[in-house]
């Protein structure tokens, strides 16, 4: 059983070797990895409905979907991301080249979430990879099917002393961070996201972190209330509550609440049929812990919809809790399940205050037929990212950075940002080694008459 | 905490929304640049009395470049500040998406000693510009500067958002322990371990500018003199005080032999006979550090220079020639006006001795052959890299600059500074019509709604186009 030090060394060793400098390399890998996607779908999709009771249909398109798009645009761009980018020049440089050279940080540790487990691990590896760098992939041990997928494919695919898969729990993520990687990019919650930081800061890794966070949904009173709903209910009950973009609960006026009520009711009826724990389309909690804390946060609340559960097999109803209180626990921490709150506010001006009470979420979202009022409330508002008028769908744009702020992240990756955040950008210019003249002025003897000039 | 008030107050401000006005940042760097017009005799001043900084060279990074980091930024804040629209994909195509830039709120400045009033105000500027509240710390070290900054800066800035600390070591600590929304830090390596874990505390993001040793090259086919003078300039500049300085020197035994002279003449040329008595050339900090720097003479052997002076902190623009990798000074950055060159047979060997050890803030490649040149960047790793000269490469802003590994994280000047103190922020404004087409997305699915939706989602290769 190789250890740690051993394996990351090799990483470590194979990327000194040079080899995944080359473009034609890189390409390379990534074709590799497109194919084991296209190869092994059946595999993958197993895995996810073993994990997560993910469907098929479900799986593809928040799992593959995305990571085959991210692998064809990383194929087509690669050239023009890792070309030099010549850079304006001054009087005194005119004369030279400069210009910024992207280059490989070196060995990157991808850290997966549970919750989107090939993606969250795909998506990272993709960018990585195609900036150049040697990987080691860690997948969440909380999808052991998937965990145990990915290391047996990855390395049947992509150079397996560069791209090391290592699974685990906590005491082997733990003796894996006290090796030195030159990024380290982790998705999952605040508090570990503070120990991953801690363990970087020792080597002085760079990071990125991708957290959580309560995402706020206000609805305005003007507002196409079914539409809104709709794309609520899309967004909120997909993966049963399990997504860090999952609009976590909604502020809107009173007069309202029960017609928010009333049209996610008809949607969810749309969605899964009059018996939901039979549609295939509906999830279900990961694993028992918490499955057993988000039945907690219903304690003493008023249930306008759902609330039923089946521990053995983890599945918790499409819920929703009207009048909630601001203080009580569901409001304490990111629900990560099919649970969704409605407090009520005023106004506008109420719901941003509110929300700028709390810690910066991932995401934000706005629902109004009136422009002024949604780029009021993103201008008054933080968040690692917006959506107006729906939600989640910022995330697949990746032309757009992915990433959190204060408490929800550090960093942002997606598209080209992911090769940029895996790169070094390094400055150069290149001087002559003649026109001596034009230097004389910097040299001392210094003078009046020089600075003057 | 002793600063939790502090810090609170600029939170209050902060929440106030006072610094987002674009009208307000312009206001705070125009009276950032009249405190350099104004101030220039007393920076000056303070700078020669903290190191003896020659006026020449204080007059140039602490005012100049300064300058022109304020007017490069006012010239473009408007445009810095605009929200950027991205390319959108086809599901996308009727909405509005752009990236925010979003100030993150309380930041914290650390600067160093080395130069004083840059190493605060540029990254002040961009924390400005970025719409920020900043406490800054200058260095406790440059004692004159930091009193400077800290009873006349305050007459520029608003008060309510921008905060000047003096602190020691036990004081930035405690200071650290606050929550602040960016951490802007320069200096040392095993510093910056205990910025980044205190920052860790707080999810707070982090820009480390560190140092080390800063490689340069000189390979057989060059124009001795012309090198020499560019090395002597920036090894000696600050009396060696400098992070990009060249570190020490690699090359052949025969270069080495032709370098000596050159060396020696351009150090002429720069200080005179007795470099002491030069205006342009300056001291050491510290008594401290001077101690440290001296104690590295003992490395190869002093082939230029090597007088030193207690009571004046001054150490001679000094060549040690012959320098063995397990010498004294080439165990630590120098940091001093010493020059070690140690002999290489070679390019590769001079690569190689490069890659061996930890990725430097800086590399520097003289040769009038490009080639080489270019294998020297093309086969190192480092923060930056300048070919046939040194220094240069920060003066120019539209270069980010900063290290990598244990040389530092993250880049400013120019724009990358006001990108640095800025939360980029992805935003998609979506029509709440055309319902229609999302219908693909929701539940119940099926294989035939699934073969649409990944129709309309899919990047063709090259050239081949997706039907809707």
């Amino acid at each position: 059983m190789e250890t740690m030090q051993q394996i990351v060394g090799q990483a470590r060793a194979a990327f000194n070797s040079g080899r995944c400098r080359s473009l034609g390399f890189r390409m390379q890998q990534l074709k590799a990895l497109e194919r084991m996607v296209q190869e092994k779908e059946k595999e993958i999709l197993a895995a996810l409905k073993a994990d997560l009771h993910k469907s098929g249909p479900s799986a593809y398109s928040h799992e593959i979907l995305g990571v085959l798009k991210e692998l064809a645009l990383a194929m087509d761009k690669l050239p023009s991301w890792a070309a030099p980018q010549p850079v304006k020049r001054d009087l005194l440089t005119m004369r030279d080249e400069a210009y910024v050279c992207p280059e490989p940080l070196g060995v990157v540790l991808i850290i997966g979430a549970w919750n989107y487990p090939f993606v969250l691990v795909m998506q990272p590896l993709i960018g990585a990879i195609a900036a150049g760098n040697a990987v080691v992939v860690k997948p969440s041990e909380i999808c052991e099917n998937m965990a145990r997928l990915v290391s047996d494919l990855l390395p049947q695919y992509l150079d397996q002393e560069l791209y090391p898969v290592v699974t685990g729990g906590v005491p082997e993520t733990t003796e894996l961070l006290k090796q030195r990687f030159d990024h380290i990019l982790y998705t999952g919650n605040s508090t570990v996201g503070k120990i991953v930081m801690a363990a970087a800061a020792k080597h002085l890794t760079p990071v990125t972190l991708e957290l959580g966070g309560k995402s706020p949904c206000y609805i305005d009173k003007d507002c196409d209330l079914a539409v809104a709903c709709r794309r609520i209910t899309w967004g909120k009950y997909m993966n049963c509550g399990q997504t860090c973009i999952a609009p976590d609960y909604i502020l809107c006026d009173p007069s309202i609440q029960s017609e928010v009520v009333e049209n996610i009711k008809a949607t969810l009826q749309e969605f899964y049929g009059e018996d939901v724990k039979s549609s295939p389309d509906y999830e279900r909690i990961v694993n028992k812990r918490h499955f057993k804390r988000i039945l907690g946060l219903l304690n003493g609340q008023k249930i306008a919809h759902g609330g039923e559960a089946d521990e053995a097999s983890c599945f918790i109803a499409p819920t929703i809790l009207t009048d909630v209180s601001p203080e009580s626990k569901v409001m304490e921490e990111e629900i990560f399940g099919p649970v969704l709150p409605i407090l009520t506010v005023k106004n506008v001006d109420e719901a941003i205050e509110f929300i700028n009470r709390r810690e910066k979420p991932l995401a934000l979202y706005v629902f109004s037929n009136n422009k002024k009022l949604i780029k009021r409330v993103i201008s008054e508002t933080f968040s690692g990212g917006v959506t107006g008028n729906d939600v989640i769908m910022h995330f697949f744009l990746s032309t757009l950075p992915f990433g959190g702020v204060g408490n929800s992240g550090i960093g942002a990756y997606h598209g080209k940002h992911s090769f940029e955040t895996f790169s070094h950008h390094r400055a150069c210019l290149i001087r002559d080694l003649k026109m001596e003249v034009m230097h004389k002025l910097r040299y001392p003897p210094g003078s009046q008459k020089k600075v003057d000039w | 905490n002793p600063y939790a008030g502090l810090v609170n107050h600029l939170r209050a401000a902060w929440l106030s929304g006072k610094t987002r006005p674009m009208e307000y940042r312009v206001a705070q760097l125009e009276a950032l640049g009249r405190f350099l017009d104004e101030k220039k005799e007393d920076i000056l001043e303070a700078t020669a009395s903290d190191m003896g900084k020659p006026s020449f060279e204080a007059y140039f990074t602490e005012i100049l470049l300064c300058k022109n980091e304020i007017n490069g930024t006012l010239n473009n804040l408007s445009h810095w500040m605009k929200d950027e629209h991205v390319d959108k994909n086809l599901v996308t195509q009727l909405d509005s998406a752009f990236i925010r830039k979003d100030p993150y709120g309380v930041v914290l400045i650390i600067a160093a000693w080395n130069y004083p009033i840059h190493l605060f105000l540029v990254p002040l500027i961009g924390a400005i510009a970025a719409g920020n509240c900043v406490v800054f710390k200058p260095s406790e070290v440059a004692k004159n500067t930091e009193r400077l900054v800290a009873e006349m800066l305050s007459c520029y800035l608003d008060n309510d958002c921008f905060a000047v600390v003096t602190a020691g070591v036990q004081e930035t600590t405690r200071l650290l322990e606050n929550k602040f929304d960016y951490i802007f830090y320069t200096g040392t390596s095993s510093v910056g371990r205990i910025v980044m874990t205190a920052a860790a505390k707080h999810l707070t993001p982090v820009t480390l500018e560190l140092g080390g040793k800063n490689p340069c090259y000189v390979s057989d086919t060059c124009d001795v003199q012309n090198v020499a003078r560019r090395v002597a300039w920036g090894r000696f500049f600050n009396a060696g005080q400098t992070c990009i300085a060249p570190d020490y020197v690699l090359c052949s035994v025969e270069m080495q032999e032709k370098l000596m002279p050159a060396l020696r003449e351009a150090i002429t040329e720069f200080y005179g006979p007795n470099p002491q008595e030069s205006p342009d050339f300056g001291r050491i900090v510290g008594d401290k550090h001077f101690r440290r720097v001296r104690a590295l003479l003992c490395s190869g052997r002093v082939a230029i220079g090597g007088q030193t002076d207690e009571k004046e902190r001054y150490i001679a623009p000094t060549v040690l020639a012959d320098v063995l990798p397990s010498d004294p000074a080439m165990q630590e950055e120098i940091f001093g006006p010493i020059l070690p060159i140690v002999v290489v047979a070679n390019m590769d060997e001079a690569i190689d001795f490069i890659n061996a050890r930890p990725r430097p803030l800086a590399v520097y490649a003289f040769s009038c052959d490009s080639k080489v040149v270019n294998q020297v960047l093309e086969r190192t790793s480092s923060g930056g890299f300048c070919g046939n000269d040194t220094l240069m490469h920060v003066t120019l802003t539209s270069l980010p600059f900063g290290g990598i590994g244990n040389s530092g994280l993250g880049k400013y000047h120019g724009r990358f500074t006001f990108d640095t103190f800025t939360h980029h922020r992805g935003c998609l404004h979506r029509n709440m019509g055309l319902e229609a087409l999302n219908a693909l997305r929701y539940p119940p699915y099926s294989q035939q709604k699934l073969g649409l939706l990944a129709a309309t989602f899919e990047i063709k290769r090259k050239g081949m186009c997706t039907l809707l």
